[in-house]
C-alpha cells in the first residue's frame, strides 16, 4: 500500500461492506429481540431472549472500559452484583413491590457508585496491572462477603422472591370478553410479556445511551486516552479524572443490567449475577464481537449466548444423525459440548483476530 | 562561568519574563540530567537551546511541560508557580509542547489528531450530550489548523500512516492548537529531508511573528539557528552552561569545546 494510493483525496468515500453487512446483522438481531415473545414463545427462548437483552447492556458497558478506554477490570460482575443483589434483598424483605425495586436498586447503584469512585480514585493513577489487581481483589472479596452474609444474602444458595404482580404470568395486560388474558398472534398478553418488554426497552434505552456516548466528545477523549494516555493529558485532558468518570459511568449501567436480572430472574446468587464465571463470558464476549465497537458486544453476546444454549441440541441432532458412524458419533456426543465450545472460540478468534465485528469493520484498510 | 551566564543580557529586560525556572534540577538515581538550571523568558523571544545528545535539553522541557516533576527547584508561568500542576493543567495554562520522538494519536486520524487538541481547549471534553462531529466551532477551527499546517489533503489517513515529514508536521500542527503562549519545539525538523524542513520553520517563523509568544526551541541545524535565534541557551550534562546572543554564545569558549569535541561541522 503506497502512500500515493491510499491519500487520493479526490476519491469519494466508499459505502464500507464489511460496515454494512455489520449494522444489517445487529439490525436483525435487534428486531428479532424487539419481537421475540412472538416469534420465538416457548420458555425457554425467552429466558435466552432477556439473558441477551442483560448482557448486550452489561458486555457494551464492559467494552467502555476495556475496548475504548484501555482500563482492564475483573470487577464489573461485582457491580453487576450489587444491583442485582440490591434489588432481590429489598423485593424480599418489603415485598413484591415496584417501591421495593427503586429502593433496592437505588441503594445497589449508590453502593456502586462509592466503590466504583473509590476504587477509581485509589489505583486508576497507577500501572494497569496494578489497578486490575485491586479490581480482582475487590471482586474476590465481594464474593466472599455475599457468602458470609448468608442472612441477607442467602450464601451459596441465593435468594429466591416475588416480583411485583404486573410482572407475574398469571397477571392479565388485556383481558378479552371473556375475562380470560387477550391474546395477540396466539401470545397470552401477560405479566411476563411486561416483564421482558421491562427488560428489553430498558436495554436497548442504556444500549442507546453508550452509543451516544462513544460518539460523543467524552467518547472521543476516551479513544484518545487509550491510544495515548501520555499526549492526552500533554494536550490538556485530565486523564484520571476521565477514567475515573468512564469507570463509574460503565460500573452503574452494569449495576443497572444486574437490577434488570434480578428482576428477571426472581433469584438472585453468585453463580448468576456475581461468579468470575460470568467475568470470563463477559470477557470472551467482547473479545468475540470486537473490542472498542460497540456493535460488537450485540454480536459476541448472541454468538455465545446462542452457543452456550443450543449447541447441545446441534450436537444431539448430530449424534442421532451420525448414529452408525463410529468416530463422529463419539465426537458429537452432546456431552462433549463444552469441547466444542473451546474449538469454536479458538476458530473465530483466528479468523477474527480483532473480533467479529471489529475485523469485518476494518476490511477496507487492509486491503 | 557562572559569571558569563549571568552576564548575560537579554533583549528585552524590560518585560517582564513568561517563564522561568528557578534552581531547576532533577536526578535519576545519582545522576542529575538537568542540574541547577535558573533562567527566564519573555514574550516575543525565540530561544534556541543547544547541546550535545543527552545534555538534558528535553529532560528540561520534560519538566517544564510537566512529565516530570522535579526533585528540587521551580518552575513559573507568569508569576504562577506551576511546579506542581499537572501536565493537563500547565496546557490550560498556556504552555505547549511538541516532542521530539513524535507521540500521537496513531490510530485516530490525522483530523481526529488536531480536533482533539481545540476540543480540548474549548473545554468541550466531558460533554456526552451530543456527536463530537455536532461540535461546529471546533470542527472549524480544526479545518482551519489543517489548511495552514498543509495537512488537509491527509487530513482522513490514520496519523500511523503518514510518512515520517507529515507526523511532524502534525505534532507541531496539534501544538498551535493548543494556541498556547509558551512553545516548546522540541527537534521539530529532526529525521526530515532539506526539502521538507522548510514547511515547519515557516510555521514557526509565522509563530514568532505575533510578539505577544515565547518561543523555545531545541535544534541543532545552525542555519536555522542562526535565522531564527533571538538568544541561545547551551546546556552541557544537565547544567546551563552559556546563555546570550546568538553570535556571543557561538563565540565562547566552552560552546566551541563543545561543540568541536563533538561535531564541529554542526557548528560551522
Ligand atoms: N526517565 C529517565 N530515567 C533515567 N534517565 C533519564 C530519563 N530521562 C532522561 N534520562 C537521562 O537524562 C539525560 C538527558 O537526556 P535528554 O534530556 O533526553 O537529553 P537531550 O534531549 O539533551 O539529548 C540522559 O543521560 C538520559 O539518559
Ligand atoms: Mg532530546
Amino acid at each position: 500500500m503506497t502512500y500515493a494510493a491510499i491519500s487520493s483525496p479526490s476519491t469519494p468515500r466508499r459505502v464500507p461492506a464489511g460496515r454494512l453487512a455489520v449494522y444489517a446483522v445487529v439490525l436483525a438481531i435487534g428486531l428479532a429481540l424487539a419481537f421475540a415473545p412472538f416469534l420465538f414463545p416457548d420458555v425457554r427462548a425467552q429466558e435466552v431472549a432477556a439473558r441477551i437483552c442483560i448482557f448486550i447492556v452489561l458486555v457494551a458497558s464492559y467494552d467502555l472500559l476495556i475496548g475504548y478506554t484501555g482500563i482492564v477490570s475483573f470487577a464489573h460482575t461485582m457491580f453487576f452484583g450489587l444491583g442485582a443483589y440490591g434489588t432481590a434483598i429489598a423485593l424480599k424483605a418489603m415485598g413484591p413491590s415496584f417501591t421495593a425495586i427503586l429502593v433496592g436498586g437505588g441503594a445497589g447503584l449508590v453502593a456502586t457508585l462509592v466503590l466504583a469512585l473509590l476504587i477509581g480514585l485509589l489505583s486508576l493513577r497507577v500501572k494497569a496491572i496494578f489497578f486490575a489487581m485491586v479490581t480482582l481483589a475487590a471482586a474476590s472479596v465481594m464474593l466472599v462477603l455475599a457468602s458470609q452474609l448468608s442472612d441477607y444474602t442467602g450464601g451459596e444458595d441465593g435468594i429466591t422472591y416475588q416480583i411485583p404482580r404486573a410482572f407475574a404470568p398469571a397477571f392479565k395486560l388485556f383481558e378479552d370478553g371473556d375475562g380470560k388474558v387477550a391474546r395477540l398472534f396466539g401470545v397470552p398478553l401477560n405479566g411476563r410479556i411486561a416483564a421482558y418488554y421491562f427488560v428489553f426497552l430498558t436495554s436497548l434505552a442504556l444500549f442507546l445511551f453508550m452509543l451516544r456516548v462513544v460518539a460523543s466528545p467524552l467518547g472521543s477523549v476516551l479513544k484518545a486516552i487509550r491510544e495515548n494516555e501520555m499526549r492526552a493529558e500533554a494536550i490538556g485532558y485530565k486523564v484520571v479524572a476521565y477514567r475515573t468518570a468512564v469507570f463509574c459511568l460503565a460500573a452503574l449501567i452494569a449495576a443497572l443490567a444486574g437490577i434488570l436480572r434480578a428482576v428477571w430472574l426472581k433469584y438472585a446468587g453468585p453463580d448468576v449475577v456475581l461468579s468470575f464465571h460470568i467475568m470470563i463470558d463477559i470477557l470472551l464476549m467482547v473479545v468475540i464481537g470486537g473490542m472498542g465497537t460497540m456493535v460488537g458486544a450485540v454480536i459476541g453476546v448472541v454468538v455465545m449466548t446462542l452457543a452456550q444454549f443450543y449447541l447441545k441440541d446441534l450436537m444431539q441432532i448430530g449424534a442421532d444423525a451420525t448414529a452408525g458412524v463410529p468416530v463422529v458419533h463419539q465426537l458429537l456426543e452432546p456431552d462433549r459440548w463444552l469441547l466444542w465450545l473451546g474449538v469454536i472460540f479458538i476458530l473465530l478468534v483466528y479468523f477474527f483476530p480483532a473480533g467479529i465485528a471489529g475485523t469485518l469493520m476494518n476490511k477496507e484498510w487492509r486491503r | 562561568m557562572r559569571s558569563m551566564v549571568e552576564g548575560a543580557v537579554s533583549s528585552r529586560q524590560d518585560v517582564s519574563p513568561s517563564l522561568r525556572t528557578e534552581n531547576l534540577t532533577i536526578r535519576f538515581g545519582g545522576h542529575a540530567a538537568v542540574n541547577d538550571v535558573t533562567a527566564s523568558f519573555r514574550p516575543g523571544e525565540l530561544t534556541v537551546i543547544v547541546g550535545p545528545n543527552g545534555a538534558g535539553k528535553t529532560t528540561w522541557f520534560n519538566l517544564v511541560s510537566g512529565q516530570l516533576t522535579p526533585t528540587s527547584g521551580r518552575i513559573f508561568k507568569g508569576e504562577t508557580d506551576i511546579t506542581r500542576l499537572s501536565p493537563s493543567a500547565r496546557a490550560k495554562a498556556g504552555i505547549g509542547r511538541a516532542f521530539q520522538l513524535t507521540n500521537l494519536f496513531p490510530k485516530l486520524s490525522v483530523r481526529e489528531n488536531v480536533r482533539l487538541v481545540v476540543q480540548a481547549r474549548a473545554g468541550k471534553g466531558p460533554d456526552v450530550f451530543r456527536r463530537a462531529s455536532a461540535l461546529a466551532a471546533v470542527n472549524a477551527e480544526t479545518e482551519e489548523h489543517l489548511a495552514t499546517s498543509r495537512l488537509a489533503s491527509v487530513a482522513d489517513l490514520p496519523a500511523s500512516a503518514l510518512p515520517h515529514g507529515d507526523q511532524r508536521k502534525l505534532e507541531v500542527a496539534m501544538m498551535i492548537a493548543m494556541k498556547p503562549d509558551i512553545f516548546m519545539f522540541d527537534e521539530p525538523t529532526a529525521g526530515m529531508s532539506a526539502a521538507e524542513a522548510p514547511a515547519i520553520l515557516d510555521l514557526i517563523a509565522v509563530i514568532k511573528q505575533d510578539r505577544s509568544k515565547t518561543i523555545l526551541l531545541v535544534e541543532h541545524k545552525m542555519d536555522v539557528v542562526r535565522a531564527l535565534a533571538d538568544r541561545i541557551i547551551v546546556l552541557h550534562n544537565g547544567e546551563l552552561v552559556a546563555d546570550g546572543k546568538p553570535d556571543e554564545v557561538m563565540a565562547m569558549p566552552i560552546v566551541r569545546e563543545i561543540y568541536l569535541g563533538q561535531g564541529a561541522e554542526e557548528v560551522a
